[in-house]
């Protein structure tokens, strides 16, 4: 449930920026690769936001795509997995996307 | 509860980071160095505001483009420099409980330390069976509780150091939560990291677990003294391990015979190499100079 950690973080890096301002909305990013459940996390996120400015706040949750670049015949490819293949054959893979986790932008009232 | 750790209050059944007495026994534990949870919660961030005006015309939107992982990261960097100062190779274990991380290390230190010091931080969520065993090697150790925790974090890791003061040019070990996910999210400010599958959970466990295997330097393929019992493919394990990170290097250990413990020691004496030209990389006047802006 490392998910409780990563809303906590969220609910702090909020406060940081709003201080005591009424929080509406916030929104992230949680790459397909990043280890993170979105369910668990908006879960976490409700039960940390309880008696805060953020209290009430939409959240929402922007997946972006796992990308990997072949080092075989250099051609980028989508794929939300680990251990996949290209196209070529190859397991030579380097992740390029899909891993971020990030706070991209709040709202206040 | 404590964002940090997960635990509940200060004082409470949070984070415990302890010396342990090798002949200390159960009941003796509260009144013996209980440092408890001393976070002071400071906050190194940078505050990169940019107004990006209305999101739906009612309130300020603000970009705050910030990791989530960012303030662990930062200490996992002053871990780094701290390490650094002192000629210290720090490893990071990871597995499963029960892969044989602690056995392994008993082996490891008999062998090694009369060569080489060597200081161990222990993760468990409860606790200080480990710490003991490896203080029974003859080798400094500090125990972490972690409690409700998952996983060790940057900030407990530079508690403990503290309190364990290595010796200048130790190996330092970090054995972590057994636990094959969450750990794999944070950088304790190592310098390499040790997975640990044995050789009982499966061949598959590289692709069931990639996050973990992904963020592996090095994988131990453990017990290979039960292999003679088992039908399970080690060659297949590698491979799938492989195809999940192409850079991982793999080695095959059994702390009991003793198989493969020559290439293991090996490996770990070239990371103290590793170490050492990292530290002088990051010396060198003119890296110093490139690192700077314009």
């Amino acid at each position: 449930m490392h998910e409780l950690g990563i809303a906590r973080n969220v609910v702090a890096i909020v406060r940081e920026h709003a201080g005591e301002q009424q929080v509406t909305r916030v929104r992230l990013e949680v790459g397909k690769l990043s280890a993170i459940i979105p369910d668990a996390l908006r879960f976490c996120f409700d039960v940390c936001v309880d008696g805060t400015s953020l209290q009430g706040a939409a959240l929402e949750i922007e997946e972006s795509p796992g990308r990997w670049h072949c080092r075989d015949c250099g051609s980028d490819f989508r794929h939300d997995g680990f251990g996949g293949a290209c196209a070529c054959g190859s397991h030579q893979l380097d992740c390029v996307g899909g891993e971020e986790l990030k706070v991209i932008e709040m709202e206040t009232a | 509860m404590c964002g940090t750790c997960g635990c509940t209050e200060p004082g409470g059944a949070g984070t415990r980071i302890r010396q342990v007495h090798p002949h200390e026994r159960d009941h003796e534990r509260d009144h013996v160095h209980d440092h408890t949870h001393d976070h002071t919660h400071d906050h190194t961030h940078d505050h990169a505001h940019a107004y990006a005006g209305d999101g739906d015309g009612d309130g300020d939107a603000i970009r705050l483009e910030q990791n989530l992982l960012r303030k662990n990261d930062l200490l996992a960097e002053r871990n780094r420099g701290w390490l650094a100062g002192r000629k210290l190779t720090a490893l990071n274990l990871v597995s499963s409980p029960g892969s044989g991380k602690t056995t392994l290390l008993e082996q490891t230190l008999k062998t090694l330390s009369p060569e080489i010091s060597c200081a161990v931080i222990e993760g468990d969520q409860e606790s200080e069976q480990d710490a003991r065993r490896i203080l029974a090697t003859g080798c400094p150790a500090v125990q972490i509780n972690t409690g409700a925790g998952c996983h060790l974090e940057a900030d407990m890791v530079a508690r403990a150091l503290e309190q364990l003061d290595p010796e200048p040019e130790s190996l330092l070990f970090i054995e972590n939560v057994g636990n094959l996910v969450c750990p794999a999210l944070f950088d304790l400010g190592e310098q390499a990291r040790v997975a640990l599958i044995s050789v009982t959970e499966g061949e598959d466990k590289p692709l069931k677990y990639p996050h973990m295997i992904r963020s592996a330097d090095l994988l131990l393929l453990t017990k290979t003294d039960l292999l003679a019992h088992l039908d399970y493919d080690i060659d297949r394990c590698e491979a799938w391990a492989r195809q999940v990170n192409p850079d991982l290097q793999v080695l095959r250990v059994s702390a009991k015979t003793g198989a493969g413990m020559e290439e293991w020691l090996e490996w770990l004496k070239q990371q103290r190499v590793v170490s050492a030209a990292v530290r002088s990389e990051r010396n060198r006047p003119t890296s110093v100079a490139n690192a700077l802006p314009g």
